[in-house]
């Protein structure tokens, strides 16, 4: 069979049912094929959506998903969505067409060093010159993809690979001498890590995206239980443990919540799950966790110690070694549980954020509150880049994992949309929402047409301050109140852009007109477009850039007496204290 | 850096196109510095050794050998223990030689440092010297006088010592 039949063999045997993509000279053979194959493909209107779109798949299914381009400007169209997946794990598999292999090097015409350019960003890449490296290269692909840390690996097919001749293996061997990702954690550090626990007063259990990834969220909740540990999320972990627990935080970092903030700073034992200590999670390290033995369980061995000096590093996955720790813990002698507990939910309580409010323009934590009641546990939300994600990490209330989807190593604006997309056409029997900024949404908007045209009925919430908010807000604290080019200005029309479209669009500028709207958007069925009128002021605390964890700049409005997002039973000490 | 060291990195890889590129750009992408690199065919078939000489303190090493280790086409990584590994580099030097007495003063030096003469032309010598570094160095010094014009190291390339592999 040709080259580009064999790929589409290749991707159906990995389970692939639907890739995003967009064509181009190089991938004519590539499309002709896809033409009469039962490959469902989505035209998407920007590669950077392709991309974003595969990985918004794969991180709500948990497959990998599957994005192509055209040589030269459509690969670098994909640049952006392959570092996105990057930074943050997400197993995407990035096809890319190449000119024909005499061609190479010659600066022909859409040439451009795609594996060059994306060494950087990728886990690994591929380049076919035979075609019968093609079934063995792909499956390599998938498996590098989805296992141990999963990340991105770009495939570029040259032209004339696509076109020639092979022989469809019936057994496609993959030998990866260099590639062996380790599962089990050392049993000796796994009894150091319950030492540590065990003797901890007041331990901390801290979150990533890996706990996501590795699907051991029912572990993380097992061991807050034992312990009565407090659990607190990266923006990439939001959702693996529920937020309305008495024992969970919220998120940590640069714009997280106070309450994580300072007991991060206030534990003495820290165990970290599938997180690499980004700049955002810990302010300024030297200050991080700084009376605390930290234990560190990842798949990376790269992570350990990257970042953060680590007492107990335990490699591997984060399943199979929680639920050895746990074992380990539960079998020690003496009581597991911690008395800090207490402290730690009284505290909590004290620091619940004030999400109802009546004002017009709209504040965005009456917006998210609004959204959150609009919702469901089953609903996956999406965030772009900026103010509306960190407002949507602060405010918004997850209880499962892989609903929360963000870009969080790389702040890609643009994102949430795109990312959107792929999560409906992954689960379409699931609900999807979109919040993004103004100014991110715009970058993508012209992927309206795919959702449209498609049916993919998705809803778009625009956060419309008309402001680069989260930049604005940087320019406010630390430059003087100079807003230097982040007002966005009167237009769009966000109504009439979606319309334009053929998308149900909304405008909701009140208190309680955001959850009647959103409710009649995702019951419609059909794609729609919310534009939201909010307030340009409003601005969370932030602990500044350099600056330790507890040093937050700003004022939390917290939630005393009007009932929070987590309801709570004032215990008789509360009642009686401050 | 407190103990910042010269390290002596080896690497057993897959011997395909793009492997150094990846090596290369990894070292570039995270800042590591990278004194020098040589690769080449190994005891296997397909499988290259790279020797890498890198500066950095033990934080920095840790770094270099598990982000070397996590590319795919690197199957083996080990910061060799300088006492026990065997530490080579091919030096090529062509120097003026315009008469006599300083040819057969550079001929001299050669046999010292147990190096060859390969080339000879009416006004220059070229010599052929392997051996650690620090010992091309200290022939190069004392070439200088005589007016070297050109000088191709080739870089380290290192084994373990004993019957030890890696
Ligand atoms: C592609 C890209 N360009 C620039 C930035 C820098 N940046 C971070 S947040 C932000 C403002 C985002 O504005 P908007 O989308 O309106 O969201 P808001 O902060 O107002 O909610 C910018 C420009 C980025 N993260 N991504
Ligand atoms: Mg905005």
């Amino acid at each position: 069979m040709k080259g580009s039949r064999a790929i589409i063999q290749s991707l159906t045997d990995q389970g692939v049912d639907v890739v995003f993509g967009y064509p181009g000279g190089v991938l004519l053979p590539l499309y002709d094929e896809i033409y009469d194959s039962d490959l469902r493909h989505i035209l998407v209107r920007h590669e950077q959506c392709a991309a974003h779109a595969a990985d918004g798949y794969a991180r709500a299914s948990g497959k990998v998903g599957v994005c192509i381009g055209t040589s030269g400007p459509g690969a670098t169209n994909l640049i952006t969505g392959i570092a996105t997946a990057y930074m943050d794990s997400s197993p995407v598999v990035a096809l890319a067409g190449q000119v024909a292999s005499h061609l190479i090097g010659n600066d022909a015409f859409q040439e451009v060093d795609t594996l060059g350019i994306t060494m950087p960003i990728t886990k690994h890449s591929y380049q076919p010159m035979d075609p019968a490296e093609i079934p063995p290269m792909i499956k390599s692909a998938f498996y590098i993809a989805s296992t141990g840390r999963p990340g991105p690996v770009v495939l570029d097919l040259p032209k004339d690979v696509q076109e020639a001749e092979l022989e469809y293996p019936q057994n496609i061997i993959i030998d990866l001498p260099g590639y062996k990702p380790t599962k089990k954690g050392h049993p000796l550090q796994v009894k150091r890590a319950a030492d540590v626990i065990f003797k901890a007063k007041k331990p901390v259990i801290l979150a990533g995206g890996g706990v996501i990834l590795s699907a051991s969220s029912e572990e993380i909740f097992k061991l807050s239980e034992l312990l009565g540990a407090p659990v607190t999320t990266t923006l990439m972990g939001k959702g693996c443990f529920p937020e309305d627990n008495s024992l969970s935080l919220g998120m940590l970092g640069m714009h997280g919540r106070k309450v994580s903030n300072f007991l991060v700073d206030d534990c003495d034992c820290l165990i970290a799950v599938g997180c690499r200590f980004s700049d955002r999670t810990t302010g300024d390290v030297s200050k991080f966790a700084s009376k605390a033995k930290i234990i560190h369980i990842d798949v990376d061995p790269a992570e350990i110690g990257k970042n953060v000096p680590v007492d107990v590093p335990i490699v591997g996955d984060a399943k199979i070694i929680l639920a050895h720790l746990i074992r380990v813990i539960s079998q020690m002698e003496g009581t597991q549980k911690k008395n800090w507990t207490q402290h730690v939910k009284e505290f909590r309580k004290s620091c619940i954020p004030r999400l109802s409010f009546n004002d017009v323009p709209l504040k965005p934590q009456q917006v998210i509150k609004e959204i959150s009641e609009a919702v469901t546990d089953d609903t996956i939300l999406t965030t772009d880049v900026g103010q509306n994600q960190m407002w949507m990490a602060h405010y918004f209330t997850s209880r499962n994992p892989r609903k929360f989807i963000s870009s969080g190593g790389l702040g890609t604006m643009g994102f949430g949309f795109p990312a959107a997309m792929g999560a409906k056409v992954a689960l379409p029997e699931e609900d999807v929402v979109a919040v993004c900024g103004d100014g991110g949404f715009l970058m993508v908007c012209q992927d309206l047409a795919t959702i449209k045209e498609y049916d993919i009925p998705v809803v778009v919430c625009v956060l419309d301050n008309r402001y680069l908010g989260m930049v604005a807000q940087w320019q406010k604290l630390f430059y003087e109140e100079r807003i230097s080019h982040t007002k966005l200005g009167e237009v769009p029309d966000f109504v009439k852009l979606a319309e334009a479209f053929g998308v149900n669009a909304y405008r909701v500028e009140k208190p309680g007109e955001m959850k009647e709207t959103l409710r009649e958007a995702l019951k419609s069925g059909e794609p729609g477009l919310i534009d939201v009128i909010i307030d340009p002021d409003e601005i969370l605390p932030m602990v500044p850039p350099g600056c330790g964890l507890t040093e937050i700049v700003g004022e939390y409005k917290i939630e005393r007496d009007v009932p929070g997002e987590i309801p709570y039973q004032p215990s008789a000490a509360e009642e009686g204290g401050d | 850096m407190t103990n910042e060291r010269s390290h002596i990195i080896s690497a057993v890889v897959l011997h395909r196109p793009g492997v150094l590129q990846r090596v290369a750009g990894l070292f570039t992408r995270r800042g590591f510095n990278i004194d020098a690199i040589t690769v080449g065919p190994s005891e296997k078939e397909g499988i290259a050794r790279m020797t890498i000489i890198s500066r950095g303190d033990e934080k920095v090493l840790e770094q270099i050998t598990k982000q070397l280790n996590k590319l795919i086409e690197v199957i083996k990584v080990r910061d060799l223990d300088p006492p026990s590994t065997v530490l080579r580099e091919l030096c090529l030097i062509k120097t003026h030689a315009p008469h006599e007495k300083a040819r057969s003063e550079i001929i001299q030096y050669a046999n010292i440092f147990r190096g060859r003469i390969i080339d000879v032309s009416p006004d220059n010598l070229t010599i052929e010297i392997t051996g650690a570094p620090d010992k091309i160095d200290a022939l190069i010094d004392l070439l200088r006088s005589f007016g070297i014009q050109e000088i191709a190291r080739t870089g380290p390339t290192a084994i373990t010592r004993g019957a030890k592999t890696i």
